[in-house]
């Protein structure tokens, strides 16, 4: 056992080396820092509660776009009793989240979760958007 | 008091009856040539339409997107192209888009439910679950789908974000407006057309417009032979 000292240093590089990005993390104290979100001014509550937002918003986009497109069902009836109109560009983005890139994209980013194909399809609206079901000038 | 098996089963009925809720409207569009043709170059209808739905232009013919547009007589009524026809309807121009069929042969083929048959009549399109096969563009008889063979938004000239534009690899066609029916305003077209030339109805309201005018003037449909049953009525 002549080469513990080689073997068991070889074994603390190798972790050191391996554990690198939590250390360095840890380091410049980045661990604890969750996205930096920025949340709408004007709204407190979002249509359900934050906890399911935050786990489980793409399950309510899914039911969302199943009642619109196939059930014909418009309009939403939040766990508050407040009503929306069920869009994803006129009720998400243009009412609260204004900013897709400081709000859906920094929290993406975050979890590593990429960009969605949402928006392969859907629209981030413009600050001057056309009014709702306008013909557009 | 006794109760009989022909009243026990009349009150049965009677109570289903009155349950069941009121048939669903039956959209349905009626477009006048005559005053289509007033001004031949207007096109305010395809661009009203192609403006809402994010239609993109795309210059390659074989790429191109459509939902309404203009073609020849002849292609849009081939039974009706016969030998002796007046020369000048052989070159008119005929307004075409989605017939929203009656058993339009679209939904028979689709293999996810990505089209299909409302109550109202609208044949609906679920861009989400199109999975490009392209089964529904070979069973239109009438060419009212379009594929997008190429990503469409660089070429949209001003998205309206109000409504979605297609990815790469999903077909689409006219809805009808649904989105605009939904917020009780009439198609895009309908309300492009200076001349009133298209009017859009309830064919199962006798007092509607569309019912009025095909009760008034004799009215031709595309194709009828194929058994599609097509919704759009051309007045004759």
């Amino acid at each position: 056992m002549r080469d513990r000292p080689i073997i068991f240093g070889g074994l603390m590089v190798f972790l050191g080396l391996a554990t690198f990005p939590i250390w360095y993390n840890v380091a410049a104290g980045k661990t604890s820092r969750g996205p930096d979100i920025k949340l709408p001014a004007q709204e407190k509550e979002c249509v359900a509660a934050t906890d399911y937002m935050r786990s489980s918003h793409m399950d309510l986009l899914v039911e969302w776009r199943e009642q619109v497109v196939r059930q014909h069902v418009r309009r939403f009836t939040a766990f508050n009793g407040r009503n929306y109109n069920i869009s994803l560009t006129g009720t998400c983005l243009k009412q609260c989240h204004t900013s897709k890139a400081d709000f859906c994209d920094r929290c993406h980013d975050y979890a590593g979760a990429g960009t969605p194909y949402c928006w392969d399809c859907h629209n981030e609206p413009r600050p001057a958007a056309t009014v709702a079901h306008r013909l557009p000038q | 008091m006794t109760i009989h098996r022909r009243g026990f089963l009349c009150t049965l009925a009677l109570a289903a009856n009155s349950s069941a809720q009121a048939p669903a409207k039956r959209w349905a569009m009626v477009i006048d040539p005559q005053k289509c043709l007033k001004d031949k170059g207007c096109t305010k209808c395809i661009e009203a339409c192609h403006k809402t739905h994010n239609v993109p232009a795309l210059a390659e013919a074989r790429h191109q997107v459509k939902w309404i547009w203009k073609e020849p007589f002849g292609h849009a009524f081939p039974s009706e192209q016969g030998e002796h026809v007046r020369e000048e309807l052989k070159h008119q121009p005929v307004l075409v888009f989605c017939n929203h069929c009656d058993e339009p042969p679209c939904v028979r083929v689709c293999p996810t439910q990505a089209t299909w048959k409302r109550a109202d009549g609208i044949v609906m399109m679920d861009w989400h679950r199109c999975i490009g096969c392209r089964y529904c563009i070979a069973g239109c008889p009438y060419g009212s789908r379009s594929f997008n063979w190429v990503d469409p938004r660089p070429h949209i000239r001003q998205i309206n974000t109000d409504f979605p534009t297609r990815a790469k690899g999903v077909v689409e066609k006219c809805t009808f407006c649904e989105e605009r029916l939904a917020q009780g305003q009439p198609p895009a077209c309908v309300e492009a057309c200076p001349e009133k030339a298209l009017v859009f109805g309830d064919l199962r309201d006798p007092q509607s417009e569309a019912r009025k005018l095909l009760r008034a003037r004799f009215s031709i449909r595309r194709k009828p032979e194929l058994g599609t049953k097509p919704e759009i009525y051309y007045l004759v």
